[in-house]
């Protein structure tokens, strides 16, 4: 107790100006949280109908109760629902397993595989006597996650041939790397989106077109990888010379070169701005929203829309607000794991 | 008996500059050669034109019969028997000493893991450090690692071995043990190349010491006569400048 006196007095009321700011700081924030505190517990609805909520002065998160089931998961048939939850449920397990280093093996990426593989199979259903559910009807969270996650899992392989082909001696492969990354860096994903949605089905043969959800992914990991490629460009480039060449002396050929000495060293530097780009690419899938893809973002908003609970967005928005930074700061967690596991 | 290394009017540059100039070099099985001469005379460059490190644009180099072209799988080939060892030794740093020993051995000469791990073992305890196998090279002082960057060459059974300058980056109490693994390495038979100013070592092991200047090879001598009495005007400067 004594110490923190001190610590106190050193730190934080150490001369007037000092105390000043210590005692407005604390002040401010207290009153804020109060206040906060009074809105989401004290003065709130949490059973009632929208009526009961606007003679209340709190947050309604009666509207939130009610509308959980859409935000989580759109239009996905209501008796159904536990597919989408036990998706995510094996998808959490396999990720949680994959957190060691030591567990990296050939049998556990033949695991993700066929989790992939089951996880579309109760989303997708058809089979067993489950009921078909088409793609158009996923969304909320399951819709996110697949988007970031296999957006992530084929934009980083992309992107790591994309940041050796430029960096490659042969000249038309190097400028056709060059050109993707620049191209690709250069167009905003909204747009992307837009033409995968609209553009795309013109080019291809009539009768012939992949539905509006593979078109949206295929767009977003076209996107992430320009941007993937660049992140491990910068970790090829911090790679010293002699590495390069210490390889090349002992007679290995290219690809070994890279695969055993050059990339495990660039890709564990380059941990942190590939969790950034993980985090960026994790919110930006909220774009889909312009193609009319139900994400997490689109059931939020369609949510307030609904007649009869109008008016509670900012109740909504921090919901959603709520989820996003639960996931991203899951990938940010992820990201120093690795960090301290490749130390 | 047929010159293991043969290079005939070799000519490199970087640019406009002429890096080496015509240089004519045939190097026997079994010969030791120390290779001196100011910065910038092209005596790293030339060794390094031996594995294909660098590209040379005129002439031929033809390295145990095989010539140094262009051609992707011949290369691989020439550098498995060209072992080298660099000034900064050029370690992976993500590997342990061990891993590192076996890396090439498994990957370009194809031998199965365990034997590769009996090899390392084997040239670890020649370099004196098989005690250290399970360390990363971070964790070793610098002549350690580069006795392992020695051992490491050493695993690929190499015809041939390249020194750059293997002492100069190292801490002064610590050139002794790297020379000693390398005379060691000359008495079973080896045949080196070595750029480096140790005049010691160059008296005790080379047939041959060759002092280069702007990229061509001034003068070619027996250690004892180049130290002695140099024949040409710039070995006589140089020699005067590195001898306190």
């Amino acid at each position: 107790m004594k110490a923190k006196i001190r610590w106190a007095k050193d730190n934080l009321f150490k001369g007037y100006f000092n105390s000043a700011l210590s005692i407005f700081l604390i002040t401010f924030f207290a009153w804020a949280f109060y206040n906060f505190f009074n809105w989401l517990v004290i003065d709130s609805v949490l059973l009632g109908d929208a009526d009961a909520c606007r003679q209340a002065s709190g947050a309604c998160l009666a509207f939130i109760v009610d509308k959980t089931r859409f935000i989580f998961f759109g239009f996905y048939p209501e008796t159904e629902i536990w597919r989408p939850i036990i998706a995510i449920f094996i998808f959490f397990i396999i990720t949680f397993y994959s957190r060691l280093k030591s567990r990296w093996n050939r049998r556990l990426l033949y695991n993700w595989m066929y989790c992939g593989l089951v996880i579309w199979l109760l989303m997708r259903g058809g089979y067993f006597g489950l009921v078909k559910v088409e793609t158009h009807n996923w969304g909320g969270l399951p819709l996110t996650l697949m988007l970031a996650v296999v957006g992530m899992i084929f934009s980083y392989p992309i992107g790591i041939f994309l940041a050796l082909g430029r960096q490659s001696k042969l000249p038309l492969i190097k400028y056709l790397c060059v050109a993707y990354i620049e191209l690709i860096r250069g167009v905003p994903l909204i747009s992307m989106l837009f033409m995968s949605s609209v553009m795309m089905p013109l080019f291809l043969p009539e009768g012939y077109s992949p539905d509006k959800l593979m078109r949206a992914q295929v767009a977003i990991i076209m996107f992430i990888s320009a941007y993937m490629a660049e992140v491990v460009r910068g970790g090829l480039q911090a790679i010293p010379r002699g590495q390069y060449e210490a390889a090349d002396a002992m007679g290995l050929t290219y690809w070994q070169k890279m695969r055993l000495v050059i990339l495990p060293q660039a890709l564990k530097i380059v941990i942190p701005p590939t969790v950034n780009t993980a985090i960026g690419m994790f919110k930006d899938t909220s774009l889909v929203i312009i193609i009319a893809l139900f994400d997490l973002m689109y059931t939020t908003k369609a949510s307030m829309q609904d007649s009869n609970w109008l008016g509670f967005s900012v109740e909504a928005y921090l919901f959603v607000a709520l989820i996003y930074f639960v996931f991203c700061n899951m990938i940010s967690r992820m990201g120093r794991l690795f960090e301290k596991e490749f130390r | 008996m047929e010159p293991i290394i043969k290079m005939n009017q070799v000519s490199k540059f970087f640019g406009e500059f002429q890096a080496l100039n015509k240089i004519d070099l045939n190097v026997n099985l079994k010969e030791k050669i120390v290779i001196c001469g100011p910065s910038g005379s092209g005596k790293s460059t030339l060794i390094r034109c031996l594995n294909r490190l660098e590209e040379h644009e005129e002439g031929t180099i033809t390295i145990d019969g095989m010539e140094l072209k262009d051609d992707v799988e011949n290369l691989e080939k020439i550098r498995a028997e060209v072992g080298m060892v660099f000034q900064h030794f050029n370690l992976f740093p993500h590997l342990s000493i061990l891993e590192n020993l076996t890396l090439a051995p498994i990957w370009a000469r194809k031998i199965k893991k365990h034997d590769a791990v009996d090899l390392a073992f084997h040239y670890l305890k020649r370099v004196q450090i098989a005690d250290q196998a399970h360390k990363y090279p971070g964790q070793l002082s610098g002549g350690q690692q580069q006795r392992v960057a020695i051992a490491r060459s050493l695993c690929m059974k190499p015809k041939i071995m390249l020194f750059d300058e293997p002492t100069s980056a190292l801490d002064p109490e610590m050139v002794k043990e790297v020379l000693d693994v390398m005379v060691q390495l000359a008495d079973e038979g080896m045949t080196m190349l070595c750029v480096t100013h140790e005049m010691g070592f160059a008296k005790k092991v080379a047939d041959r010491v060759i002092f280069m200047d702007e990229g061509k090879i001034i003068e070619e001598n027996n250690p004892d006569d180049f130290f002695d009495n140099p024949q040409h005007e710039r070995s006589k400067l140089f020699l005067s400048q590195i001898l306190y």
